[in-house]
């Protein structure tokens, strides 16, 4: 395969892509399309360090990105279609680009406000690092800001804020936040924020922003209203596929892929990234798709690896177990496998203060996720059972009998009772 | 090969104990500990870490 290989995507997944298509030995052209003028930067402190103030810009560069061999980034202009037919990409200022394999890794965006009050002054979401500069100076001047959403962004920005002093409150139609968590362990992430001084209210949507211009309330929909000086729209992320809408793939929110990340239409498109969809084993084949870091990594590694090979039967499936992490307070939240995907989630361990612990998820008596709470080497035994397949009764019970477990040395001993 | 770690940079994410668990590893306080010295067989293990690593916080030379 001496063709020239096109990654569409210049973040994470489109960067690990690139790495990997030199390291597997590709010698002719690699273009990669990017739709900011940045080259791939990391985006996981967009919400902590950088808006703390404690990195800048330039501390979010991934290294590397500026180190792969006879790589040509086009920056800037994003990709406007996929022209499968003479097998080019197709720029938004009508530059084509000719592709043997073509990656596809454009990612999401942040869902934003549609309802009463879209377009005020002081609303913002957060994914790119502009958001976050632009976010980081509106909270310098202290006041009130209104996340609307508890999940990941809305909580890691809702604990950066209040450690700022400013005054916090988080909304959400869920009883509780980080809802992948399960009611347990969601409750205890409320009672984290609530100790930090943060303002939840859950169970109750937004019905409208309002102010002259710029954002001065939230009003929810049980009728209270929220002062508020600015505004954080948390509510989640959309795969960027529209730039695909006539090429003929198959697009179900994402990109559809086989487990080699080829995409069930057509051997020369890979994905990778946030808007892959693949089947997983460990969802028991259901196809699922992951916006997480390491997610983004191995993907675009394997995607990489496997637009090399001409033969699809001859390429690697995508065995990686999916993991991803958060930082709130100071509570480090690691989760693997898929806990959105577990029907039960049990503590496994904990320390009897509570504030370590290990959970597992289970679905349909399968083990399909682990989520620690400040127990990152605790959770790798469950990782390696979660790759084994160790049933979800056996993990409780060897883990209830590992003196190396959380809480094992504190708890009382039968012998002498 | 030398492996450095910059512990400044390190958040203890584990993701390189996974990729090179001869290389890697955490303690019982969740702090990393690593082998300077890594023989040339285990590279692939490494640069594999390196690029996992959330961080950006393990460095090769050589």
């Amino acid at each position: 395969m001496g063709g020239p290989v096109v990654i569409v995507g210049a973040s994470l997944a489109g960067l690990r892509a690139a790495q990997a298509v030199r390291v597997a030995g590709h010698e002719g052209d690699l273009v990669i399309v990017g739709a900011e003028e940045h080259l791939p930067y990391t985006r996981p402190p967009l919400s902590k360090e950088l808006l703390r103030g404690d990195q800048e810009a330039a501390d979010c560069a991934l290294p590397g990105a500026d180190a792969v061999p006879g790589a040509d980034w086009r920056l800037g202009t994003p990709a406007a279609r996929l022209d499968r037919g003479a097998r080019e990409v197709v720029l938004a200022d009508g530059t084509t680009i000719a592709y043997n394999r073509v990656i596809l890794a454009t990612g999401c965006r942040a869902r934003t406000w549609q309802g009463p009050g879209a377009g005020l002054d002081g609303v913002f979401t957060l994914r790119d690092l502009g958001d976050a500069l632009a976010l980081r100076t509106a909270l310098q001047a202290g006041g009130r800001l209104v996340v609307v959403g508890a999940g990941f962004v809305g909580c890691e920005v809702a604990a950066t804020a209040a450690h700022r002093g400013v005054h916090v409150t988080v909304v959400d139609v869920a009883p509780h936040p980080m809802l992948p968590l399960g009611p347990e362990l969601g409750g205890l992430m409320a009672d984290l924020h609530r100790a930090h001084g943060i303002d939840l209210r859950l169970g109750t949507g937004v019905r409208a922003l309002r102010g002259p211009g710029q954002v001065t309330a939230v009003e929810l929909d049980d009728g209270t209203s929220l002062e508020a000086d600015a505004v954080l729209v948390a509510t989640g992320a959309v795969p960027n596929v529209e730039w695909l809408a006539d090429s003929g793939l198959t697009i179900d929110r994402g990109v559809v892929a086989d487990a080699t990340l080829t995409s069930v239409d057509d051997p020369d498109v890979l994905v990778a990234g946030d808007l892959a969809c693949w089947p997983s084993a460990l969802a028991g084949g259901a196809v699922v798709r992951v916006e997480h870091w390491t997610n983004a990594v191995e993907q675009g590694r394997l995607a990489g690896r496997n637009a090399l090979v001409d033969d699809p039967a001859q390429r690697t499936p995508l065995t990686s177990v999916p993991t991803f992490w958060s930082d709130q307070h100071d509570r480090k939240v690691q989760a693997v496998g898929l806990p959105g995907a577990a029907d039960e989630i049990t503590i496994a361990e904990a320390t009897p203060d509570g504030e370590r612990l290990v959970a597992i998820g289970a679905r349909d008596g399968r083990l399909v996720a682990a989520i620690a709470f400040n127990a990152t080497k605790r959770l790798g035994w469950y990782r390696r059972h979660l790759a084994a397949g160790t049933p979800p009764a056996q993990v409780l019970a060897e883990a209830a009998a590992d003196p190396a477990a959380l809480g094992a040395a504190e708890a009382p001993t039968v012998a002498g009772t | 090969m030398k492996v450095h770690v910059d512990m400044n940079l390190c958040q203890s994410h584990g993701e390189c104990v996974f990729a090179a668990p001869d290389v890697f590893d955490l303690g019982d306080d969740d702090v990393l500990v690593w082998k300077e010295d890594v023989d040339e067989s285990q590279r692939a293990e490494v640069e594999q870490a390196v690029q996992v690593c959330p961080m950006a916080a393990i460095r090769i030379e050589g």
